[in-house]
């Protein structure tokens, strides 16, 4: 792999540009693996390049349908922060938080990293008693989070409008300065180049159709539109169609694919300079480093595998917005997409063994996958190299929806859903 | 958004109307103190999640109010019929039931007025 520096930019300067080549190699897939990863994405490719790297498993494939990034990497609204409540979710988002902090200079490749500060607006009574719970717990277990009055807040955030006039009248606000966004593309292709140069095998246009067993029920390989490949081992790291192919595993899996959208202005100069989330009126809204603003809506309420969604879902976003921002009211909005999320009852992921033998699942990231992106392949990769969870992700498991010991996060409403 | 047939009102109406509620034909346990950690995962939590028909709940809630079952592709997000709550899961080659096309205002006044 070519080091990217400002040498190599420099020299490609004086020669037009022409000596670049591919990030990644495409090579015919081997016949066997030991390990194959389903799902091109964030997750998957940094599992493999983790592999490779902390694990010394090089012999990888990583079989994506699309392309690679193409689905939720490429379709979320970016942002990172790790102001979870409950331990089991501190743990691995804060785990994930640390290797943001140097995700660029391990990849060699610019993911842009900004930790901008992500601004959560109170608007009650409910919100502030529930934001400062969220900023105790974060604090007691050493993470960064801060309350904020309306005044402080403004001076963080200038476009804010805190007049107690307002619509949604704001009473303060939590803030995790070390939060803020990076380029989604640039993480999909910056793992995908690393893992690459390490040996791993990326393979496009490849749909997996079916998981093939041995009789004792261990997984032997998959079949795909390009034929049968064999593996050891199988990692699933396929968000929204995680369910699809554990179904081909004959495993019912307590997930449900939902439709979720965002969307993305005109391009403005800069003007914004932090996260802001406001979960009582759903409305979250950064401006990236090309000027546009970058806006997420909700979920439908309904199972979709459509990647698009309704129309009143941004509206209702937008109309948030507008009245949270009146300065914004006439910004045109210039794209919108969808993604397929798949979601848990608790709202937390789930990463673990399965009750297949050598079959590992890293789902249920619902709306919040990116910001994980590097921790999860972290601990993903773990898993399959060892068999068994790692400590940081030891509550993540299956198993919680019969045991009972879920990660309530969604009642917790610490997080935009 | 999408437009969603009320079999009680025996109408098309737009989604704002109403509340996804989920997989449809899950039955309670009728003994559900006595039943194992593993049957009341599946009863609570398992859920079916096809890329293809998917049987589900829906409650008209600005409505009529009452709960009844559907036939969707989750691929087109098409209805393929709706159906009231306690019928069995329809045959899904007929014909979905939607609103009659109204040609005229005076044709949708009237419909009101009924």
């Amino acid at each position: 792999m070519r080091k990217y520096s400002v040498f190599a930019v420099a020299r490609e300067a004086l020669r037009g540009h022409k000596g670049w080549g591919p990030h990644w190699a495409s090579p015919e897939p081997r016949p066997q693996y030991d390990v194959i990863i389903i799902g091109g994405g964030g997750h998957g490719l940094g599992a493999a390049y983790y592999l490779a790297k902390e694990h010394g498993i090089t012999n990888v494939a990583v079989l994506e349908k699309g392309w690679i990034g193409g689905g939720n990497t490429g379709r979320n609204t970016t942002i990172i922060r790790s102001n979870y409540l409950y331990e089991e979710s501190m743990d691995i988002y804060e785990h994930s938080l640390k290797l943001w902090e140097n995700l660029s200079q391990d990849l060699n490749y610019n993911v842009m990293y900004s930790p901008r500060g992500v601004m959560m607006l109170s608007h009650n009574i409910h919100d502030q008693q529930s934001f400062k719970r969220h900023i105790n717990a974060n604090r007691l277990y050493g993470i960064d989070n801060e309350w904020l009055t309306p005044e402080q807040a403004k001076a963080y955030c200038p476009p804010l409008d805190i007049a107690k006039s307002a619509r949604y009248p704001i009473n303060g606000a939590a803030l995790q300065r070390r939060g803020g966004t990076a380029r989604h593309d640039a993480v999909a292709w910056g793992y995908a180049r690393a893992a690459s140069d390490r040996g791993v095998h990326i393979i496009q246009n490849c749909e997996v159709t079916g998981i093939r067993r041995d009789e004792t029920g261990r997984v032997t390989g998959v079949d795909t539109n390009r034929g049968f490949i064999g593996a050891k081992k199988i990692g699933i790291s396929a968000a929204g169609h995680s369910s699809v192919l554990m179904q081909m595993a004959d495993v019912r899996v307590p997930l449900q694919s939902q439709p979720l959208q965002a969307l993305v202005s005109e391009p403005l100069k800069p003007i914004f300079p932090c996260v802001v989330m406001s979960n009582s009126v759903h409305a979250y809204i950064s401006q990236s480093d090309k000027g546009e603003f970058v806006i997420g809506a909700g979920t439908d309420q309904y199972n979709s595998y459509s990647q698009t969604g309704g129309l009143q879902i941004i509206t209702h976003t937008l109309d948030a917005i507008c009245e949270l921002f009146p300065m914004f009211r006439r910004v045109k909005m210039m794209r919108q997409w969808g993604g397929i999320v798949d979601v848990t009852q608790d709202r937390s992921p789930i990463q673990g063994v399965t009750p297949v033998p050598g079959l590992y699942l890293n789902a249920g990231w619902g709306t919040g996958g990116f910001k994980a992106t590097p921790g999860s392949a972290n601990l993903f990769a773990h898993l399959i190299a060892r068999g068994e969870p790692h400590r940081l992700a030891a509550g993540l498991t299956l198993e919680r929806f019969r045991t009972g010991r879920l990660i309530d996060e969604a009642a917790a409403a610490a997080v935009a859903h | 958004m999408l437009l969603i047939y009320c079999p009680y009102c025996e109408e098309e109406r737009s989604e704002l109307e109403f509340r996804n509620a989920g997989d449809a034909h899950i039955a309670r346990p009728t003994n559900i103190a006595e039943i194992t950690d593993e049957e009341f995962e599946a009863y609570f939590f398992l859920r079916d999640n096809p890329k293809g028909v998917i049987f589900e709940r829906w409650r008209h809630i600005h409505g009529c109010g009452r709960f009844f079952n559907a036939a969707r592709d989750t691929v087109s997000d098409r209805f393929l019929t709706t159906y009231q709550a306690g019928e069995p899961k329809p045959d899904l080659n007929a014909q979905p039931k939607t609103s009659a096309t109204l040609e005229t205002y005076d044709e949708a006044l009237e419909g009101a007025a009924q």
